[in-house]
């Protein structure tokens, strides 16, 4: 009985098609979870998925190498997903054009915020170098945010990891910070989000505002052209 | 549709050539952003089956982050070890950077003929 199960196992785990499909599944069990929850911020569905996920892998006992071999594909399709981000910068761009200088102010803003609070606080909890050189580019979309830490020394998959719970937190918390410093325009919602939470804060800006999305996605593109320039040479200077 | 497809792909290839060529530390996709926006302008407005495919990826977003994120597994140890640091570090942070940029581009945008604009409305409909 024992024999032929841990066959179909070997089977299926040299397949990209099990990893696929779990990542299918879990995520749309993240979905359907944020949708009964009436798409509360607190209930995320990109936590879900890689909660569900990665348990699964650990009692399992299969290494994330084997998994990512098949989740890969889903992961290509981020750089398509980047392009496509033009498409609502388009239909916003009358908007985009007259904020031109409030969008340049906050960028600076937000983007040295983003990492000099990051590294500044985990350095007074006296963490390890490498820790505080993958923080640096936490608010960066994952794949600029591993070359950069790759340059100041740190773990590119720790700061995969790092980038995305730090988009889970700013699409669950930013809403509410928002509502606190009571900022209601949607162009300054979307970019801070987008500055502080890249892809993942603009996926949920999108599902709730157009004009919300259009600049969540602008300040992710501009935030990860800024600190890949900046970072590396003001590392230089304090380091 | 297939077309589309491929000046997504083209976009970015041609992004990540031009990146690789010059050494920029600027990542092809936001590079093919840049150029699909350049090629939009010229052509003064989106082809249908581009915005179906492109709003077709931007639906499913957040999905294409779940394998980078299942990478937690990796660095459980590091994790445990250094878990305090790094949860103080990410929400203070991420919050503080929120609020910031916000009231930065908040202060920025007056003047502009602004917040009256149509795209205020309500706080409240951003928990829908």
């Amino acid at each position: 009985m024992e024999a032929p199960l841990a066959d179909v196992w070997v089977y299926l785990s040299a397949s990209p098609l099990a990893a696929l499909t779990f990542t299918l599944i879990a995520y749309q069990i993240g979905l359907a979870l944020a949708r009964r929850a009436r798409l509360h911020p607190l209930v995320n569905p990109v936590l879900i998925a890689v909660a569900l996920i990665a348990g699964l892998l650990i009692a399992t006992d299969t290494p994330y190498e084997t998994y990512f071999d098949g989740a890969q594909f889903v992961h290509f399709l981020l750089g398509p997903a980047t392009v496509a981000l033009a498409i609502p910068l388009y239909r916003q761009f009358d908007k985009v054009r007259r904020s031109a200088f409030a969008i340049l102010a906050s960028l600076l803003t937000g983007s040295v915020t983003a990492a000099a609070s990051a590294v500044g606080l985990a350095a007074l909890f006296e963490a390890a170098p490498e820790t505080l050189a993958s923080l640096a580019p936490k608010s960066v979309t994952a794949p600029v945010a591993m070359g950069i830490s790759d340059a100041l020394g740190g773990l590119p998959s720790l700061t995969a990891v790092l980038v995305i719970l730090t988009g889970i937190l700013g699409a669950a918390l930013g809403p509410l910070v928002l509502d606190l410093v009571r900022v209601r325009d949607w162009r300054a919602r979307g970019f801070a989000i987008g500055v502080a939470a890249h892809g993942i804060g603009t996926a949920r800006a999108l599902q709730v505002n157009e004009t919300a999305g259009a600049f969540s996605g602008l300040a992710m593109g501009l935030n990860a052209l800024a600190t890949a320039l900046l970072l590396p040479l003001l590392w230089r200077l304090v380091f | 549709m297939l077309g589309a497809l491929t000046v997504i792909l083209s976009c970015q290839l041609i992004g990540e050539i031009l990146v690789a060529a010059s050494g920029a530390p600027v990542p092809g996709p936001v590079v093919g952003m840049v150029l699909l926006f350049a090629g939009l302008m010229v052509r003064g407005r989106i082809p249908d089956a581009l915005a179906r495919v492109g709003d077709a990826l931007l639906t499913n977003l957040a999905l294409l982050f779940v394998p980078a994120g299942v990478g937690v597994v990796l660095h459980l140890g590091l994790l445990g070890r250094e878990g305090l640091a790094i949860t103080v570090s990410l929400l203070v942070s991420t919050l503080v950077t929120i609020a910031v940029t916000a009231l930065v581009m908040r202060w920025s945008l007056r003047g502009d003929g602004g917040p009256t604009d149509v795209s205020v409305e309500p706080a409240k409909d951003e928990d829908r």
